[in-house]
């Protein structure tokens, strides 16, 4: 019987960690737009993972939560380690696809128009009030997309996780990992079977988010005032 | 009840340098697009900060450099009714006014829906609006929040000429009865007109003039404004004595029956006011050589220069504009005969 567990293990860390990513990457997206100095350099710290190799990602990850780091030791105390666990993986995944959701998200709040701002400023608004009631709804489509974005790019982790996680079958074994282990055992039939699940999925997410995406355009403009 | 503005602002290749008061009244500024007109408003709204100089609102002080004192936008108590409205796409007619509004005052949303004839449209969206009321929508979103000071940028440079007229008029009515300052700021002389008594006139970044406005289009006091205002002939202009000029780009010795300032700099004379003659018999006629005609929709339009003038320069030509229903054949020819009426000149400083 073929062993379904990597699709298992695979929407257990891709779900925790979108979620992770989908709060970080708003809340660095957000900062990053208030910026008045230094957007640039701040920028280019949370885009890099997207360009780092996944195994130099992985290997800061290591020195960030393995077993001699602070936080390392402050779970070692309650008998838990990232390191060869689904948690670990989780981190990995949120940690890939972080910047892709930051700048897809940051993309969609500098497309909404400034005067739009000003307008909720000038009628009393306060800037949390805006950023709940203007920002967010008209960002929305290019959040959503962001969010499938990051989730595809969880979903088929690889390098990082491999690094911290491991490859433990049934444990740590995710989908992207079991195609590597299928095509190392020479069992091609389990690697085609895992190709196209991940070809399949990845195609649908990239149809969803570019359906998104053509939205945010057509809603962050301001239309002419008169039809 | 009062609005008293002095600042200045670098941006590159720009400086911006206004002071103007205002009472309780409309009070339009009037200025090519990129003079600094929406920029003088931003500053007052605190969307810009100006480099130097001081706000006042009814006492209130918005903005003092030296008292490093710069009120956040929310609490300036200020309406601003932007050119394209901003209104939020993503909210309701109902929505959008109240959006602003301290949960006391949210009540009153209905007694606005209905002031502004907007009852039955509650629940639209901006985009299944029409233009005027999309208007009134912002406006009543605007006058919600109980501003102290209305700004309106431009309101109708996006509109059709036709919707134009009809959102100027309803625009008016509410503006007149608002009881406190509105600035009103536009490119288009004939709106500045019709909407308010005093105009103030910008150019490149500076308040040039600030006057009644009967008064600014018989005597423009800047050449700024005599264009803005619509005067299409300038010239340098000499004084030679108290009644006569040199106009040196047209030509031309002029006299005048009011009387020419010493210090006088230029002389423009309004297209429509010139006179056919026969031959250059009487005082102020010019021989002319005519460059061009053009057909305009309800008039014809004369391009010409003074037979012996060699200069060249964008001022050298005149232009002389007449209703069609006086143009004759006898215009077509190559050289006329116009003399300027003595008691028509603009004289600017």
């Amino acid at each position: 019987m073929f062993d379904l567990s990597p699709l298992w293990i695979s929407l257990k860390v891709a779900l925790p960690a979108t979620i992770f990513t989908f709060v970080l990457g708003i809340c660095a997206a957000r900062t990053v737009v208030k910026l008045k100095h230094g957007q640039a350099v701040i920028d280019g710290l949370f885009t890099l993972p997207l360009v780092l190799p996944p195994t130099v990602v992985g290997f800061f990850l290591l020195l960030a939560f393995g077993k001699n780091s602070l936080v390392g030791q402050f779970f070692s105390q309650f008998g838990f380690s990232f390191i060869f666990s689904w948690q670990g993986a989780v981190i990995a995944s949120t940690a890939v696809s972080f910047p892709l959701m930051y700048r897809t998200v940051r993309g969609a709040f500098e497309q909404i128009d400034q005067e739009y701002l000003y307008a909720a400023r000038t009628l009393g608004m306060t800037e949390g009030k805006i950023f709940r009631k203007i920002i967010i709804p008209l960002a929305w489509p290019g959040i959503l997309a962001g969010t499938i974005l990051s989730f595809a790019r969880a979903l088929g982790e690889f390098g990082a996780t491999i690094m911290i996680a491991g490859n433990i079958p049934g444990k740590t074994q995710t989908m992207s990992v079991a195609v590597y282990t299928a095509v190392q055992a020479g069992d091609r039939e389990s690697a085609y079977l895992w190709v196209m699940i991940i070809v399949c999925f990845s195609f649908v997410m990239m149809l969803a988010m570019n359906f998104c995406t053509s939205f945010q355009v057509r809603f962050a403009r301001r239309k002419g005032a008169a039809k | 009840m009062s609005l008293y503005v002095d600042i200045e602002k670098h941006l590159p290749g720009f400086h911006l340098r206004t002071s103007f008061e205002a009472g309780n009244e409309i009070l339009s500024i009037l200025g090519a697009s990129g003079c600094g007109k929406s920029l003088t408003l931003k500053c007052i709204a605190g969307i810009e900060t100006p480099d130097r100089g001081r706000i006042v609102l009814d006492g209130r002080v918005l903005f003092d450099s030296q008292k490093r004192i710069n009120l956040p936008v929310r609490d300036r108590k200020i309406g601003y009714l932007f050119q394209t409205y901003a209104l939020f796409p993503h909210m309701t007619v109902r929505e959008n006014i109240a959006c602003g509004l301290t949960s006391r005052d949210r009540s009153f949303v209905g007694s606005w829906v209905e002031k502004f004839y907007l009852s039955g449209l509650e629940d639209h969206y901006p985009s299944q609006l029409s233009g005027g009321q999309q208007q009134r929508t912002a406006l009543a979103r605007m006058l919600a929040s109980r501003p102290s000071l209305i700004m309106l940028d431009e309101p109708f440079s996006a509109l059709d000429d036709y919707l134009k007229w009809q959102l100027e008029q309803e625009l008016m009515h509410i503006i007149r009865d608002f009881p406190g300052t509105a600035l009103f700021v536009s490119h288009n002389r004939d709106e500045v007109y019709r909407m308010s008594d005093r105009i103030a006139v910008m150019g490149n970044g500076r308040l040039k003039t600030v006057q009644r406005k009967k008064e600014l289009f018989q005597n423009p006091e800047s050449l700024e404004a005599a264009l803005l205002t619509g005067c299409k002939n300038i010239s340098h202009a000499e004084y030679i004595d108290d009644h006569t000029f040199f106009a040196s780009d047209w030509n031309i010795v002029l006299t005048s029956s009011v009387p020419v300032p010493k210090d006088i700099r230029y002389a423009g004379f309004r297209a429509h006011y010139f006179s056919i003659e026969l031959d250059a018999s009487l005082p102020n006629t010019m021989e002319c050589t005519v460059t061009d005609i053009i057909e305009d929709t309800f008039s014809m339009i004369l391009l010409f220069r003074e037979k012996q003038n060699k200069k060249s320069g964008d001022w050298t030509g005149l232009r002389f504009e007449l209703p069609k229903t006086l143009w004759n054949d006898q215009i077509k020819k190559d050289t006329i005969f116009l003399r300027f009426p003595k008691d028509k000149f603009l004289f600017m400083k």
